[in-house]
Parts: structure tokens; C-alpha cells; sequence
């Protein structure tokens, strides 16, 4: 039996390190698709604006890059490291798209986002430009094959308990390949990703129209970002990340959690819009409901029932008491690999196999298990229902603010208006929401699969390595520090490449910069200069 | 289905394809932190500095993927490796990881400043992040050689009973500079290959030397002490190498000379250990003369090197100092047959594709670099 606390800690250094990463995943996923819609206007125009507004994004690309592979190797490693027993446990099928993610997706990106910089004097245009689309092809399916790892623990299909290894096998990997989880989170994903930096780019473009510096750039910028994030936003709303709930057990508990739907209701089922949650009681006080809306979109139909949390915390009992025969014939067959009659009991109930080591959180062996602790182990299958309900509701309405603000956007660019002063602000002011929502986006997906590392496999606390609370504490300290550190020095840098912007001589680095332009239309590289661009 | 691959053929073929990562990284980012750990020795001011960091800069972070692929191929291939070493080593690992960290930042964000003292602290960073990993990498391969404390108890969760200093014994450090030494010469090399000729290159070239030198007396030194030791384990169980992937199911003794008997029963395998030595005396060659027989002889040294690891150990992968019986071996510590053969095909479909490109890169920025060149707006 593992340490709860190193459990508890390591889960926090995981939260820390993966929401830390993932602060400079979605830009580097949308900024290289936008990338990519730039030099290509360049390749078709050859107007040097396009390049010189390709080198400013790029700049500020590289910047976010650099920390994103960085805090990568971390993610790539603390699996070993913290999650010991999960790595065992789960790694026949679980390492396999991170190989695959390397070999398919880190390669291309990182040998070829060196040319990308480095390249726009060696190769010819479209050349460069076909760099700059592996680099974005790269980041993208990179998302894809941790999707379909992180998928596979939502919903672990394909494999199947060998008490031989004493491990879960893989059975069918196409299965895992196409798990509709992973689908739904690959596009929903990324385009977050998408939606992120066209609001990173609308909101710096608002900056320089307020500032009336850089307006070719800008102007050109926010055409990109609106069309871009407009079609992003509406993807990434439609497209949610809802789809696959109805699928699992523990998916359905999810639903019924991030809803605070603690009673199954009649098909189909009303939608909480607003309210208080309350665990201890199983209520949600000062509810504010909505009939039928919850029923259609969460199954597509008008008479698909929404489970509740209480029903299925009673399913969760009827399945702990059959994973009790499942891990007691897997105790047999671990001395006795020939045991028939064991062998025939695993058979039958090696599905619900997770559900009895739910118990090891509080007797040793889970056969010793009475009434009262089977309830105990069955309520822990509920979430924190509280957490669930209120990061999806504002991440959500974060989602719907954005379809809203690139619709406007897209209509002034559309029409060639004059875009108000109080649009600009607010645009340059919504910069840091699309963080919060995909932050909240990991919070709701990750705790709400609490308290199973792999749903309906393997507890969370029983993933972790045989290490001491100091040892977790000691490297939890470090990467604060680290990271702490970098960001400050990130967020520096990048607010004085874009207060210097396009063409600055003080920026001689990466895409961007190349220091100042020779060509006709050049800017002399002084941060007052309005630009006026043919 | 029936695989078109038996399980003992592809528990060897992977043995050989982790290999071939942990060569490939060796090979390229080898000399990344090589030069790395040169930089603050061979370059005296900005523009000097300036050169070497980007004689590096534009492929440096093609190459350490092949670091975070044989991660991800460990994890997939070898689940129990992957799981007990990075975890048994964690205190390293964190160290390693902290170090690796400050190498991208170093890169963009040293030269995005014109101060001397932002520019010095990136440099030492840059420094920390090829000189640290290069020692750690060969300390842990001490610890491996000399079997590491761990048991694994009878639902397979593993339990390592060392610290970090522990891994800090004689043996493991002699291998930490024989690591070091071998990458500074992959480094040197490099320089010597890809810079204009000058200061940089001859302080290169002298460094260079001098551990080309280093890495014949320490490599030597750890095959001697291995020898005298009598380092080694053995399986004395008949072991079905179709058999399941379960550590805890064969006997193992320590026996003395076990990691040189290999050379008895495959002498093909002594290429490996000779590679160490004739690339490492080429390399020299090469460094004195300045020609790029440097970058072929560190080359064929860290491919022997890496490699005279496996070829000692084969079967074995990590040996248990406390549990012998439960070290993991090619034959009990992989994956499944199906996750073994899915992998395979995907490796075989994508190293040479991976291969292909950064052949590309490297085409499109051959040449010799330029102090002029590496000062030039745009650049690191």
C-alpha cells in the first residue's frame, strides 16, 4: 500500500508541472497554424509586410516555444518518476503513443523549428514556408498522440488485465487508436489551442491600433485572428468535450458531477444553470434549472436518460463487491498460475478488477472489507463535485464570450469598419482568458476522473512510486522555484518584444526581429514610429 | 492474431532498437553537450561565445528528442525499466531535468539582452546544461553496471532503497568522467568540423586532445575494475525467453567476471569495447590535425562506448543488488508481444523518415560558421 500523503503530493506536483506546461502548449499549437496562414499570404503576395508580420509572430512563437519543450522533458519523465506503479501497471498500452509521439510528432517539430529560424536566407520561399507547416504539423499531432494517452485513461478500451505481468495488456490497439474520447479531446484540444492565440494575436493587434503604431501588421494580424478564431471558437464550443460521457461509468459520474446532478431524472433531463453545490448533504442549493437542455446535449436525444451521482455511486458498490472476487482469484493465480477455478472467477470479473483496490485506501486486503467500507470506498467514486461544477460553467461562459467577441471582430474586419475604441480594449483585455478556461478545461477533465488514475482500473493512489513525502517535497520545491523563475523572465521578454514590435534592432533573435528591414517598406526600428504600410 | 515476429525475437530486437536511441542521442546531442561544456574554456568573449552557441543553436533541439523518444520508447517497450530506474533514480533525475530545463532558455533568451551579466549567467546555464547531464548519464550507467538496491514485491509495485548519494560511489564517478571526457571530445570535435579556424577552434582542438587521452585512461580504468571486481550477475534458471514478461519468476547469483563472459560466447560483441578505443585514438588524430576524421573517431567512440554497456550486460537490462533474482533482463522486463511488434513497425516506418529530414537540416546548414556569421542579427 502506497503513502496517501506521497500520493496526495505527487498529484500536486503533477497538477503544478502539466498546468504549468500547459500555459505554453496552446499557443505554440494555434501561433504555428497562424504562422502557417501568414507566410503562406506571403508566398502568394510576395508583399514583404506579410514576411515582416510572419517574423514578428514568429518572435514572439519562439519565445513561448522554448518553454513549452522545456517543461515537455519534465512531462515526459515524472511518470517514471512519481507514478511508479502506474508506469508498470499501464504501460504496455499507455507508452505507446508517447513513443509514438516522439518518433511521429518531437522529431519534426524540433529539428525542423531551427530552419525555421534560422532558415529564411537558406531556402527559397516556399521552401521556408513548408518548414513553417511541419513545425505546425508537428506541434498538432503531438496533441494528438498525448490525447490519445490521456484518452485512453478516461476511457481505457482495448486492454485487458494480465495476471501473469500483473499489469493491463493491450488487446486491440486500434481500439485505443480510436477511442472516441480521445477523438473528442484531440479536436476540442486543439482547437483551444487555436481560439488561444487568436486571441493572443487580436489582442497584441489591438494594442498597436490603440498605440496607432505597426497598422499594416496589426490590421492584417486581427483579419487573420478573427476568421481564424471565429471558426475556432465555434469548434471548440459544438465540438465539446462532452461527447464521450455517456460512455463509461465513471464518464457518466463525471457528467453527473461537473451538472451537480445528484438523483437520475426523467429523459430528458434539465440543465442546472446555476447553483451551490453541496457535497456533504448530496444537494445543490439556489438551483437555477433549465428543462430538457441538459438530456439533448449530453445524449444527443430526447430520450437518453443522464444518470445521477447517487445511482451510480450504487452501481460502484454492486462493482467493488465483484472486483473483491476479481483481485482474490488474481491473489490465487499470482502463486498458482495453473489455477482453473481461479483462472474461470477472473474470467467473469476481471472488468471490476480496479473497483476492489478502491478498498486498499483502508484495509489491507480488500477480501477483509465490510459493509460500512465498501459504502465508504463507493462514495469515493463521486469527484469533487463543486470544483467539477464551477470550472465548467466558467469555462464555458469563457467559450461563449469568445464566439461572441470574434463574431464582432469578424464583422469589422469583414466590412472594412473602423473598429471602436472599446472593442480594441476589450480584445486586448480578454488575452488572458482563454488560459484560465483551458487551465480550468485540464482541472475539470483530470479531478473530475478522480479518484482513478485510469478509469475503473487503478486508483490514483495506487499509481504512485515508493517514494518518501521528502523526496516529493524536495523536487516539488525545485520546480517552483525553476519555473517560477522562467516565467517571470518569459513574460518579460515577451512584453518588451511586443512593446519594441516589428523590425526592432534591440531584438536580433529568432524569426522575428532579423533586424531591421532593407526593403522599401521598412520601419526604422524606433518604438514611437507609426507605420504605415502599403 | 498470430504475429509474423515470435516474443523472444522481438525482446531482442528492441534490446537492439533502445540501443540504437540511446547511440543516437550519443551521437547528436552528444556534442551539443560537449560544446555546452567547453563553452565557457574555448570562448573567451561575446563574439567568441556567440560563435560556439550557435555552432549548436539551430539543431540542438532536433537532437535531444532523441533523449525524450527513448523516454517514451522505454516506457513502451520496457514498462519495468522505464518505471523502477526513473523513479529509483529520482533525486538525479530531478537534477538532470533542471539542468535540461535551463538549456532551451539558454539558447533563445541568452542574446536577447545586451547586458554582460544577463549574457555570463545564460552562458554558465548553458554550461550546467551539458556538463550536468553528461556526468549524470555516465554515473547512472556505473550504477547499472554495478547493480542498483531495489525489490519488487509480489504484485510487482518496486521499492528502491538507495539515495542519491549512494549513487555517488568511486566506480559510478569513474564512469561519470569517462561520460564526460568522451562527449567533451564529441564536442571539440565538432567545433573543430563546423567553426571557422582560429582561437575558438585551437582551444578546442587542445581540449580536445586532452580528452581524447581522458577517455582511454578512465574507459580503461572502469574495464579493469570491472575485471578485478568481478562485477556481474548471472541467470541460473532455465529462463524460456518466449516466456511471460514477469521478473520475479527465474534465479540470478552475482558472479564474479559475469559482465566479460559475454566476450567468450560472442566474440563479435568485442567490436563494441575496441570501437571505444580506436574512435577514441582517431579522434585524437583528428583533433591534432584539425580534420574531420575528429567527428568520425568521437563518433565511433561513444557509438563502442554505449554500446560495451549492452554487449557486458546482455541479457541483462538492471540488475538488483538486494534481490537479485528480481534484476530486470531482456527476456522478463518488455512489454507484451503485441505492444512489442506495434512499435517495432512504427520505429521502422519513421527512424529513417527522421533520419531523412535531419539529413536535410544538416545539408542546408553546411558549411563552416563564421564569427562574423554567428554575431549577425538573427541569431542566438
Amino acid at each position: 500500500m502506497p503513502e496517501l500523503l506521497v500520493a496526495d503530493l505527487s498529484r500536486w506536483q503533477f497538477a503544478l508541472t502539466a498546468m504549468y506546461h500547459f500555459l505554453f502548449v496552446p499557443l505554440t499549437l494555434g501561433l504555428s497554424m497562424l504562422l502557417v496562414v501568414m507566410e503562406g499570404a506571403y508566398v502568394m503576395t510576395g508583399k514583404e509586410v506579410w514576411r515582416r508580420t510572419t517574423k514578428f509572430w514568429g518572435t514572439l512563437f519562439g519565445i513561448n516555444f522554448v518553454l513549452g519543450v522545456a517543461t515537455g522533458i519534465t512531462m515526459e519523465f515524472q511518470f517514471g518518476m512519481n507514478w511508479s506503479y502506474y508506469s508498470h501497471y499501464v504501460g504496455d498500452i499507455f507508452g505507446a503513443p508517447l513513443a509514438i509521439e516522439g518518433l511521429m510528432a518531437f522529431f519534426l517539430e524540433a529539428t525542423l523549428v531551427g530552419l525555421m529560424f534560422f532558415g529564411w536566407d537558406k531556402l527559397s520561399r516556399p521552401a521556408h514556408w513548408l518548414v513553417t507547416f511541419l513545425v505546425a504539423l508537428g506541434s498538432n499531432l503531438s496533441a494528438l498522440w498525448i490525447l490519445i494517452a490521456n484518452g485512453w485513461m478516461q476511457n481505457p478500451v482495448g486492454s485487458e488485465f494480465n495476471p501473469d505481468t500483473m499489469r493491463m495488456e493491450v488487446t486491440n490497439f486500434m481500439e485505443v487508436l480510436f477511442n472516441p474520447v480521445a477523438q473528442a479531446k484531440f479536436v476540442h484540444t486543439v482547437s483551444a489551442g487555436y481560439v488561444t492565440a487568436s486571441v493572443f494575436v487580436l489582442g497584441i493587434s489591438s494594442w498597436y491600433v490603440l498605440k496607432n503604431r505597426h497598422l499594416g501588421l496589426a490590421k492584417r494580424s486581427m483579419a487573420v485572428a478573427a476568421s481564424f478564431g471565429l471558426l475556432s471558437a465555434l469548434s471548440v464550443v459544438v465540438l465539446g468535450d462532452e461527447s464521450g460521457y455517456a460512455l463509461t461509468d465513471n464518464q457518466k459520474m463525471k457528467l453527473a458531477a461537473l451538472e451537480a446532478m445528484w438523483e437520475t431524472e426523467p429523459a430528458p433531463a434539465g440543465l442546472t444553470l446555476i447553483g451551490i453545490p453541496n457535497q456533504a448533504e448530496h444537494k445543490t442549493e439556489y438551483a437555477i434549472h433549465i428543462p430538457y437542455v441538459l438530456g439533448l446535449i449530453a445524449t444527443r436525444s430526447l430520450d437518453g436518460e443522464v444518470e445521477g451521482i447517487l445511482p451510480l455511486v450504487a452501481v460502484a458498490e454492486d462493482r467493488i463487491e465483484n472486483g473483491i472476487r476479481a483481485y482474490t482469484a488474481v491473489e490465487t493465480l499470482n502463486d498458482n498460475p495453473n489455477d482453473v477455478k481461479a483462472r474461470e472467477i477472473f474470467e467473469q470479473t476481471k472488468t471490476d478488477l480496479g473497483y476492489a483496490m478502491l478498498l486498499k485506501r483502508y484495509v489491507d486486503d480488500p477480501a477483509t472489507a465490510d459493509r460500512a467500507t465498501i459504502e465508504k470506498a463507493a462514495m469515493d467514486t463521486v469527484p469533487n463535485v463543486a470544483l467539477s461544477f464551477f470550472s465548467f460553467r466558467l469555462m464555458a461562459g469563457i467559450g461563449f464570450l469568445f464566439i461572441a467577441v470574434f463574431a464582432v471582430a469578424f464583422y469589422f474586419v469583414s466590412l472594412k469598419r473602423k473598429v471602436p475604441r472599446w472593442f480594441l480594449y476589450l480584445a486586448l483585455y480578454s488575452i488572458p482568458l482563454p488560459w484560465i478556461a483551458a487551465e480550468l478545461g485540464w482541472v475539470l477533465a483530470e479531478t473530475g476522473r478522480q479518484p482513478w488514475v485510469i478509469d475503473g482500473v487503478l486508483p490514483t493512489f495506487m499509481g504512485v512510486s515508493s517514494l518518501s513525502a521528502t523526496q516529493v517535497i524536495m523536487t516539488m520545491v525545485g520546480f517552483t522555484l525553476l519555473y517560477g523563475t522562467l516565467a517571470v523572465i518569459e513574460i518579460t521578454l515577451m512584453i518588451r518584444a511586443v512593446k519594441l514590435g516589428p523590425g526592432a534592432r534591440i531584438l536580433p533573435q529568432g524569426v522575428g526581429g532579423g533586424g531591421p528591414d532593407t526593403h522599401s517598406d521598412a520601419v526604422p526600428a524606433h518604438p514611437r514610429t507609426i507605420q504605415f504600410d502599403k | 492474431m498470430e504475429l509474423p515476429l515470435d516474443y523472444a525475437t522481438l525482446k531482442v530486437l528492441w534490446w537492439g532498437l533502445v540501443g540504437v536511441l540511446l547511440i543516437g542521442y550519443a551521437l547528436t546531442d552528444g556534442y551539443d553537450l560537449g560544446v555546452a561544456s567547453l563553452l565557457p574554456f574555448v570562448a573567451k568573449n561575446d563574439k567568441e561565445r556567440r560563435l560556439v552557441i550557435n555552432s549548436i543553436g539551430p539543431m540542438w533541439e532536433g537532437h535531444q528528442v532523441w533523449l525524450i523518444t527513448g523516454g517514451g520508447a522505454l516506457f513502451a517497450a520496457w514498462p519495468y525499466v522505464y518505471a523502477i530506474s526513473f523513479s529509483g533514480f529520482y533525486l538525479a533525475m530531478f537534477v538532470v531535468l533542471a539542468a535540461l530545463i535551463l538549456r532551451p532558455v539558454g539558447f533563445k533568451y541568452r542574446s536577447k539582452r545586451e547586458s554582460a551579466t544577463w549574457r555570463t549567467s545564460w552562458d554558465w546555464a548553458l554550461f550546467v546544461g551539458g556538463f550536468v547531464p553528461a556526468l549524470i548519464f555516465g554515473v547512472a550507467l556505473g550504477n547499472v553496471l554495478q547493480g542498483v538496491p531495489f525489490d519488487i514485491d509480489r504484485t510487482l509495485r518496486a521499492t528502491y532503497t538507495g539515495g542519491l548519494l549512494g549513487l555517488l560511489n568511486p566506480f559510478a564517478l569513474l564512469c561519470g568522467l569517462a561520460s564526460v571526457a568522451m562527449l567533451v571530445v564529441h564536442g571539440a570535435s565538432w567545433l573543430v568540423v563546423k567553426i571557422e579556424h582560429g582561437h575558438v577552434m585551437n582551444r578546442a582542438a587542445k581540449f580536445g586532445q586532452i580528452a581524447a587521452l581522458l577517455v582511454i585512461v578512465f574507459y580503461a580504468a572502469a574495464g579493469i575494475w570491472l575485471a578485478v571486481t568481478g562485477m556481474g550477475y548471472r541467470i541460473v534458471t532455465d529462463m524460456d525467453p518466449n516466456g511471460v514478461a514477469n521478473p520475479l519468476r527465474k534465479d540470478v547469483v552475482v558472479e564474479a567476471g559475469a559482465w566479460l563472459t559475454n566476450y567468450g560466447k560472442y566474440p563479435w560483441m568485442i567490436l563494441a569495447p575496441a570501437l571505444g578505443f580506436i574512435g577514441s585514438a582517431l579522434a585524437f588524430v583528428g583533433l591534432r590535425n584539425k580534420t574531420s576524421l575528429s567527428l568520425i573517431g568521437s563518433g565511433l567512440a561513444a557509438t563502442g562506448i554505449v554500446a560495451s554497456v549492452g554487449t557486458s550486460m546482455f541479457p541483462f537490462i538492471l540488475p538488483s543488488s538486494i534481490n537479485p533474482n528480481a534484476s530486470l533482463t531482456v527476456w522478463d522486463s518488455s512489454s507484451s508481444h503485441l505492444t512489442l511488434f506495434i512499435m517495432l513497425i512504427v520505429t521502422v516506418i519513421f527512424v529513417p523518415i527522421i533520419l531523412a529530414y535531419t539529413a536535410w537540416v544538416f545539408k542546408v546548414l553546411f558549411g563552416r560558421l563564421t564569427t562574423e556569421e554567428a554575431n549577425a542579427p538573427g541569431t542566438y
